[in-house]
């Protein structure tokens, strides 16, 4: 690993530049259907407005509070004021202080880009702060703070900051009662954190790895899924988010490199979000706090530095329950959540050098998910790579096949595949093997495409 | 308020023990109370006055000894049971008796009257298949109902499932325990629970879930959010002597004390988890004697005595409220009936064990006898209460029983806030298997 370079915000600044210049060629080219983007380019080119509009209607439809009807809520497609985002394979290290500085690097103008510089999510108005996913959740948690006096945030070690920064500056500006250190006892934190929510309050719990939420696990399953139901709506523990880093970061071995999300995904009443860079990172977890049902929200930590991106100043939410898709294509459709995401993005860059379109849809939240926009996709493509980090057998990508193979079987050309973590432990010494990598994923796009 | 020898108790072992040390002082502190190269000379050179404390992290000081002993927990004192009145329902000699006042006495005594009728009854629907499971709290009815009249009525209270009591006392009725019971359309819980799980928010009582000890963190949870909206009320958390070895006791506990909760503990330790003894459940003093070592107020109680429930459930309130800080009660007291409608209590306890705990400890009766004492209650009025009692309970059941089920639909609410498109998929897919299979299930209605 090389911070120096890896960290470097001038670095991504150069990048994102370069980027600029993709996006808008790419945006020109779109309808000639040949298209090379990054992962995060999405967040420029988006489809257009009247592809995306019903799916998002009908879910915020049914749900009251829904993004669009609240007021800080902007979703609506429009003209991106945001500079290229960009991640850089990196590694790192827990409580490391040496590259916050590139989180809280160049603060941006408004950065709004003129007329005719495509579509894409306007995720707020007014100026963005390039920053780290770590730095966004930050700002999220800080803005869930400031708009609602009752939020707490707390966990292990969140007082000083966080083993992996997150929290960092909260307790200075909204005292030790609403920002402090819990006993070092999962099962506590999300039991106190129930109780907290459940008298109509916000309770922001922080999990210090997802590997050790397992204590915790009647609390979240037993309890917290099940609060609203079994007292017939009379309570609740809607304003409980349980926040905790996830998912292989390069030496993490079995237990700081679990991605969990499919325990969680199997018990009714819960919301399962996990995001894919910074921008989506701040929106999702504000939305996951706000949001009046108990969500989890597992935190790729492999991103927390490597995905700087322009992070929106403002108040904005991401919308749980729906699917982005990222990238659009014609042959296969490829479906992942998380730092995956980034995996199959280099993949899909691949794939298209072979002359092979791919769809990538980020799922951001895995319960409830978003299936009618997946098996639009399915529909459209015939093919369908699931991938995520977590063991294959009983892993979420599974109940996505499932669920497709019974909308789209007819459109299906070839075998659902997954790409997934194997049936073992996490292997320390093996991980570069162990994960689904870019090139098994490619393999998997080349299957479905050849079958 | 009362004023109750909890202070006054010197049975503290530890505390013998730190009145033998000496007194800490900035110059009696040893080089290890800081890291400057100074004080080591300093230290240095007073070898030969040895450290009599350090101090740790968090500021701790403790005391060095010399002297290698392992501490024997049998050698420690063993914590007493606070109680008012005897067996006989007489006050005693040196016990301070609460000032009830007649009104809230017979308000008490009624409930516990109500609750074993209503317990009674319920056992019987139970065995006849009319409702599918119940547990009693035959046994228990002091303890519950003399510390729901010494709680605010917004106290929140989390409970296991053998607390009904404090809901009775806040005037949840015998119907509405009925409607729970039977799963009908007036069930609060919507019929998602079995039998017992009761729950009311305008009663601030959380619904009960099976789980064991869960209620116990969330507790303190409750109880920190009304100590930030700096309300003058409490939490109060219910368990029984098994639940506390669930992990949910001590997380509870920890989060409690480092956090200074305003929240309640209250332990009916009635001897058995089912059948497990609590000979099989810990080894220490009962439940109470854990307080300490969190760092927390305590009280062991009479849980067979009403009047001492009362008075010890008033004066830890105050402690909590007025310190903001939690406190553990420890309630003895005696499981008279089964478990629950699945047990069966001859299997492992000897009818002899029971027969004396009914006949010579039974809560109502000691109550009633101090009601009696005092010229407030007589035989001739409890034959019409008991009746009522029983005739109100009768009737309770039955309306329960003519009342409707919850509709079909119902069943896939309220798992979130809002129906998600999945749930409202499936919800139609039943529908669609119904229509194809008219006739195969009952009470498809809705």
């Amino acid at each position: 690993m090389s911070p120096s370079v890896a960290r470097c915000p001038r670095s991504l600044a150069a990048g994102s530049a370069g980027l600029r210049n993709v996006v808008l060629s790419a945006t020109s080219a779109s309808s000639t259907g040949s298209r090379i983007r990054s992962a995060s380019d999405s967040l420029l080119l988006r489809p257009p407005r009247s592809n995306r509009e019903p799916r998002r209607q009908r879910w915020t439809a049914a749900s009251k509070g829904g993004a669009l009807a609240r007021p800080r809520a902007l979703h609506p497609p429009g003209f991106p004021n945001r500079r290229a985002s960009s991640v850089v394979d990196n590694d790192i290290d827990e409580d490391d202080d040496s590259v916050a500085a590139g989180a809280h690097g160049t603060k941006g103008a408004s950065a709004a880009a003129g007329p005719g510089s495509g579509c894409g999510t306007r995720y707020a108005e007014g100026p963005s702060t390039r920053m780290n996913l770590f730095t966004a959740v930050n700002a999220g948690l800080r803005t869930a703070m400031e708009t609602d006096d009752t939020a707490i945030v707390f966990g292990e070690d969140v007082a000083f900051g966080g083993v992996f920064r997150c929290t960092g500056g909260l307790k200075e500006q909204f005292g030790p009662d609403r920002v402090f250190d819990s006993t070092l006892c999962e099962q506590g934190i999300a039991g106190f954190a129930i109780g907290y929510a459940s008298m109509g309050k916000t309770a922001i719990a922080e999990i210090q790895f997802a590997d050790y939420i397992f204590p915790a696990f009647d609390q979240i399953v037993n309890e917290a899924a099940k609060f609203r139901y079994r007292s017939g709506d009379q309570f609740n523990c809607g304003g409980l988010t349980i926040r905790a880093p996830c998912g292989a970061v390069g030496h993490g071995g079995h237990y700081h490199s679990q991605s969990p999300e499919s325990y969680f995904a199997h018990t009714p009443g819960l919301k399962v979000v996990m995001p894919r860079n910074a921008t989506e990172a701040k929106g999702l977890l504000l939305a996951s706090v706000r949001e009046p049902d108990p969500v989890i929200f597992f935190e790729p930590k492999i991103l927390y530095r490597t995905s700087v991106e322009d992070v929106p100043d403002g108040d904005y939410e991401v919308p749980l329950g729906v699917a982005d898709v990222m990238r659009e294509g014609t042959d296969v459709t490829l479906v992942g959540w998380g730092a995956q995401l980034r995996v199959m993005s280099e993949a899909c860059d691949d794939a298209e050098k072979e002359g092979i379109s791919c769809e990538l849809i980020d799922l951001r939240t895995i319960l409830p998910w978003d299936f009618d926009t997946v098996s639009r996709s399915v529909k459209k493509t015939g093919r369908l790579v699931v991938s995520h980090e977590a063991p294959r057998t009983g892993g979420f990508a599974a109940e996505v096949a499932a669920d497709m193979q019974e909308r789209c079987f007819l459109h299906l050309e070839a075998p659902v595949q997954r790409v997934c973590g194997y049936d073992t432990p996490f292997p320390l010494v093996f991980e570069k093997f162990y994960v689904p990598g870019r090139f098994k994923v490619l393999d998997a796009v080349r299957d479905a495409v050849n079958y | 308020m009362l004023s109750l020898p909890l202070s006054t108790r010197c049975v503290r072992p530890w505390a013998a023990a730190t009145q033998k040390l000496p007194k800490v002082t900035k110059s009696t502190t040893s080089h290890m109370s800081s890291a400057g190269s100074e004080t080591t000379r300093a230290a240095a050179a007073t070898r030969d006055a040895p450290a009599k404390v350090g101090v740790y992290a968090g500021g701790k000081e403790m005391p060095f000894t010399s002297i290698l002993r392992i501490e024997d927990p049998d050698k420690l004192p063993v914590w007493p049971v606070f109680r008012v009145l005897d067996d006989d329902g007489s006050v005693r000699a040196d016990a301070v008796e609460p000032k009830l006042g007649k009104e809230t006495a017979l308000k008490m005594y009624g409930n516990m009257v109500r609750l074993e009728a209503m317990d009674d009854i319920f056992y019987n629907a139970q065995r006849q298949g009319r409702i599918s499971f119940y547990l009693q709290s035959a046994g228990e009815e002091a303890l519950q109902m003399g510390g729901a009249a010494a709680l605010d009525m917004n106290d929140m209270a989390f409970t296991q499932y053998r607390e009904p009591g404090l809901l009775m006392w806040r005037d949840f009725g015998v119907q509405s325990f009925a409607d729970q019971c039977l799963s009908n359309i007036s069930d609060l819980g919507k019929g998602r629970q079995m039998p017992v799980h009761y729950g009311s928010k305008e009663l601030h009582y959380q619904t009960v879930s099976s789980p064991l000890g869960t209620q116990i963190p969330q507790a303190v949870g409750a109880g920190y959010a009304l100590k930030l909206s700096g309300k003058d009320n409490i939490a109060v958390c219910y368990f029984g002597d098994g639940a506390a070895s669930e992990g949910d006791f001590h997380a509870a506990l920890a989060l409690a004390a480092t956090r200074d909760v305003p929240v309640l503990f209250v332990c009916r330790n009635n001897g058995y988890a089912i059948s497990t003894s609590v000979a099989d459940q810990y080894r220490g003093d009962g439940i109470v004697s854990r307080a300490p070592g969190y760092g927390m107020h305590a009280v062991r109680v009479d849980g067979n005595d009403a009047l001492a429930m009362f008075a010890a459930t008033a004066e830890a309130r105050r402690v909590c409220l007025s310190q903001k800080k939690p406190v553990l009660m420890e309630a003895m007291t005696y499981r008279l009936g089964h478990h629950s409608t699945s047990d069966d209590w001859s299997r492992y306890r000897s009818s002899n064990e029971v027969k004396q705990w009914k006949a010579n400890h039974h809560p109502i009766r000691r109550f009633y006898s101090y009601l009696e004492g005092k010229g407030w209650w007589d035989s001739a009025k409890d034959r019409v209460l008991r009746d009522r009692e029983r005739r109100s309970v009768l009737i309770a059941l039955e309306t329960a029983e003519r009342k409707a089920k919850p509709s079909l639909g119902s069943m896939f609410e309220d798992v979130y806030e809002v129906v998600p498109p999945h749930l409202q998929e499936q919800k139609h897919q039943l529908y669609a298997h119904l229509e194809r299979n008219a006739g195969r299930y009952d009470g498809a209605g809705g």
